[in-house]
């Protein structure tokens, strides 16, 4: 136990670093929203947070908390809040939010190693557990201060494959009983839940194919899936979906085919070989009957449903075009996009070497165990290529494999410098077995240690080992087959695994450092006169906060709307839940449109307030103009006024003098580059690398009521239309009369 | 011709079943017993949602999966406890029952609560 204190200290170590560079802040944009709801739980008790209508999103249609949030990260923090006041240690909601995702990052570097025991023994799980301490992938979601749903999940993920292998090698059900509870934790916390649930009937069906069925694996499974789906259906925000769904089908098949399979193996047991041999023709021909017919029911229900069953967010799984091509919300999440092949090096680092060696490592001997483990890893490499966000299911797996590839290959180099060390030769019972078999394994060993070693020694290697086998006694015990590799070999062979590794932390404490510690809402950078910090938007939350009435609406892209909630307090239209389409797709209508339709939206929604990030002051890349694409891709799946070409020039979108006149009327164009003229007198945009287009120009139905420091938020507040319009109201016939109007005033009301 | 092979094959099929079957011991066949009540019950309420209609969905859903719940807990203590059975011979009968008390208190506790 005490060594495996050090991999769990040193997550949180790296997991702190970024309190001690920033400070102890809530990071990214969905950690705000479970922050709220946390705030909201330990305020209001849990049965005002089950029932909890949220009025201050999603104006004026509301959200229902109670049934659209995974509640479980939510409950564990209340839970450790609660549970720190009543010992008297009284810290904040906030703390406690922050310091979540560290300790269980510690708590699942312990299941890591319990898990990778049950695989292949105590060494391999030690070294499993130490790579996932640092291991950057699971790093980025678990430091301080993210406190989102993967905090916990992963945590529950591995916890919950643990206890299915134990129950499986033991064949106990009280360990059934555990799964199912950790994977009621499991469904609580993470949508991600629908990985286990398909990959544990997939492993019992390959254990079935291969002939390795056994009452153990019964056990395992059969409870596991009666209980797992009436735990599912308890959370809210699964509910029924545990039955309907095709994300849950997999596990009835496969609980129907165990049920056949242990029936047939009973009555193979039961009966004389002949016997069975009729049995099995009479039910056969019986039974496929019956299975066609439901088969034909069940084919027919599912047909009937347009997405056969599937939820989206599965379906842009398995085929990942689908998103793009019929929901571009799902496809406008950067999160969702497939990850690049440097972000493998960057996130797995020296992993992505032992992964293969480990599998081979699983293959000899093949055990149940071993061969979930490889199916573990084969899957989640196969939906990390789909999804960049899903390297965080990888990042345990890949762990697991190169645990047991580090620690096989250390066990074989330490087993051939003990046995090969002057003064221990006496009693070595190494070399037992054939000649022939030591050749088999050596050749083997030599293989999986030749990914960073010299070609030379493998050679010198074989005849060496030759020499020594002619040479020692071979005392003829049956034993294990034991392979030992030259003495020099072995040392540098070992030396150069141990500097393999601290190539590994020294990647893993540079990414934590500098890549992930970010909490993204304030942003840091070096210049040649020192550290600048880009607080813009706490600044603008506050100001929001303190200067505007309580009951004021404010409308901004989705992406800053749980910022918005929880920090500005304020009512918002859209936020990062997405789950209505047509209302994110209203809000990006009305930044595409000239002043006067988007006031038209705008006032017909309550708003009060227009929220835009702009970066091209400072060069912050990720502003509102850049996701501008999306605004017009989304409300124009809505809304066919909007087409997007009115918006590109030569097929791209452009901000400078070459802009469509569309774009440079759209609201968007206007309240990001008001007044920036002003700042340097050539409006020259640092993103986009430009001058702007329309450099001088006037907001007739906004005005400009606070801009950041760096510009990087601006509000705008919408002009109350006017009371009394000067001069003759034009009204239908404006096109007849527009020529005699050039006396008078230009109206912009009408 | 075809169908009094069949039939006779059916026959034999049937006796040596039987004849098989009654050899095993008796508090297997109470643990058998068990479970077909189990099975019928679950099969009782499906062809009542069936004439009657499936509201509240939520209590047929518990229901059905306690019967199919206990059936199956019964089945792994069957296994647990059956003699023959090489792989469990370390584990005395008293914790296997245990196991299958300790289960079933979980599933029924998540089946009163889902009952609604």
């Amino acid at each position: 136990m005490a060594a495996l204190e050090t991999p769990q200290s040193s997550t949180l170590r790296q997991a702190f670093g970024n309190v001690i560079k920033y400070e102890s802040v809530i990071h990214e944009f969905d950690p705000y929203f479970n922050y709220r709801v946390t705030q909201f739980l330990t305020k209001n008790g849990i049965y005002d947070f089950w029932n909890w209508f949220d009025d201050r999103t999603w104006y004026p249609l509301g959200r229902v908390i109670g049934g659209t949030v995974y509640p479980g990260l939510t409950l564990t923090a209340g839970t450790l809040w609660r549970i720190m006041n009543s010992l008297n240690i009284p810290l904040s909601v906030e703390t406690v939010c922050v310091f979540t995702a560290p300790i269980f990052s510690a708590f699942a570097s312990w299941a890591a190693y319990l898990l990778t025991k049950e695989v292949k023994g105590v060494g391999a799980g030690l070294t499993a557990a130490a790579l996932l301490a640092m291991v950057p992938s699971y790093i980025s979601r678990s430091v301080a201060g993210s406190y989102d749903n993967e905090a916990v999940a992963i945590f529950a993920l591995i916890f919950t494959f643990y206890l299915y292998i134990k129950a499986l090698n033991t064949g106990s059900l009280f360990y059934a009983t555990l799964n199912a509870i950790s994977y009621f934790y499991m469904v609580c916390s993470w949508g991600g839940y629908t990985f286990i649930i398909n990959l544990i009937p997939m492993h019992v069906l390959l254990c079935i194919v291969t002939g390795r069925y056994s009452s153990r694996l019964y056990i395992a499974y059969a409870p596991l899936v009666v209980l797992g789906t009436l735990l599912a259906s308890l959370v809210p925000v699964v509910g029924f979906n545990a039955v309907m769904t095709s994300e849950h089908f997999a596990s009835f098949l496969v609980f129907i085919i165990i049920h056949v399979v242990a029936l047939v193996y009973y009555i193979k047991g039961i009966l004389s070989p002949q016997m069975f041999k009729v049995a099995v023709t009479l039910v056969v021909s019986i039974g496929l009957i019956v299975c066609g017919a439901v088969l034909a029911v069940l084919i027919a229900m599912v047909a009937s449903s347009p997405t056969k069953g599937w939820s989206g967010r599965s379906l842009s799984l398995l085929d990942p075009t689908y998103a793009s091509k019929y929901i571009p919300i799902i496809a406008s999440v950067s999160e969702h996009q497939p990850p690049t092949w440097p972000s493998y090096f960057m996130d797995i680092n020296v992993l992505a070497f032992l992964v293969p060696a480990g599998i081979i490592a699983c293959f000899l001997p093949l055990s149940d165990a071993s061969s979930f483990a490889v199916l573990y890893i084969v899957t989640s490499v196969y939906f990390s290529g789909v999804m960049v966000r899903l390297m965080l299911v990888l990042a345990p797996a890949a762990c697991i494999m190169s645990g047991i590839a580090l620690s096989e290959a250390f066990g074989v180099f330490t087993r051939s410098i003990k046995f090969q060390l002057p003064g221990v030769t006496q009693n070595s019972p190494v070399n037992a077995g054939d000649t022939g078999n030591v050749m088999q394994n050596d050749v083997v060993k030599t293989e999986k240690s030749e990914d960073s070693l010299k070609e030379r020694p493998s050679r010198k290697n074989k005849k060496k080992e030759k020499d020594n086998v002619e040479r020692a006694t071979v005392v003829p015990k049956t034993e294990k087959r034991l392979s030992v590799l030259p003495l020099e070999a072995s040392v540098i062979a070992i030396f150069l695994l141990v500097l393999l590794g601290a190539f590994y932390v020294v990647h893993c404490v540079w990414a934590a450092a500098e890549a992930y510690s970010a909490p993204s809402i304030v942003l840091t950078s070096r210049s040649h006169d020192g550290l600048h910090v880009f607080d813009d938007f706490r600044e603008a939350y506050g100001w929001l906060r303190h200067n505007t009435e309580v009951d004021d609406k404010v409308a901004s892209w989705w992406d800053y709307g749980y910022q918005t909630t929880a920090m500005a307090n304020r009512t918002v239209i859209v936020d990062n839940n997405t789950w209505n389409n047509t209302h994110i797709a209203t809000v990006g209508t009305a930044m595409s449109s000239p002043e006067k339709a988007a006031w038209e939206i705008f006032n017909s929604l309550d708003v009060k307030y227009v929220l835009v990030v702009f970066g091209g002051l400072v060069g912050y890349p990720s502003d509102d103009i850049n996701k501008f694409l999306w605004m017009v891709r989304i409300g124009g799946g809505v809304f066919p006024h909007i087409k997007e070409p009115d918006y590109l020039r030569d097929g791209q979108y452009r901000i400078d003098s070459q802009a469509t006149p569309t774009m440079l009327n759209s609201l968007m164009y206007k309240l990001s580059y008001y007044r920036f003229v002003e700042t340097d007198g050539k409006g020259f945009d640092r993103v986009r690398n430009t001058e702007i287009g329309k450099k001088y120009f006037k907001l007739t139905h906004f005005e400009e009521v606070f801009t950041t420091h760096h510009w990087m938020v601006r509000l705008y507040k919408l002009k109350p239309p006017k009371n009394r319009i000067r001069g003759k109201t034009k009204k239908a016939k404006s096109k007849a009369s527009s020529k005699r109007s050039g006396t008078l005033k230009k109206n912009p009301w009408h | 011709m075809g169908r009094s092979t069949t039939s006779k094959d059916a026959e034999a099929l049937f006796h040596s079943l039987h004849s098989a079957y009654a050899s095993t011991p008796t508090n297997l066949k109470i643990i058998d017993l068990y479970i077909m009540f189990a099975v019928v019950t679950a099969v009782i309420q499906v062809v009542y949602m069936a004439i009657v209609g499936s509201f509240p969905f939520n209590s047929f859903l518990s229901g059905e999966l306690s019967c199919v719940g206990t059936a199956v807990l019964a089945v792994c203590l069957r296994i647990q406890v059956n003699k023959e059975n090489k792989e469990f011979k370390d584990l005395p009968p008293e914790r296997a029952f245990a196991d299958f008390v300790l289960c079933n208190l979980v599933l029924h506790l998540v089946i009163m609560n889902f009952l609604g």
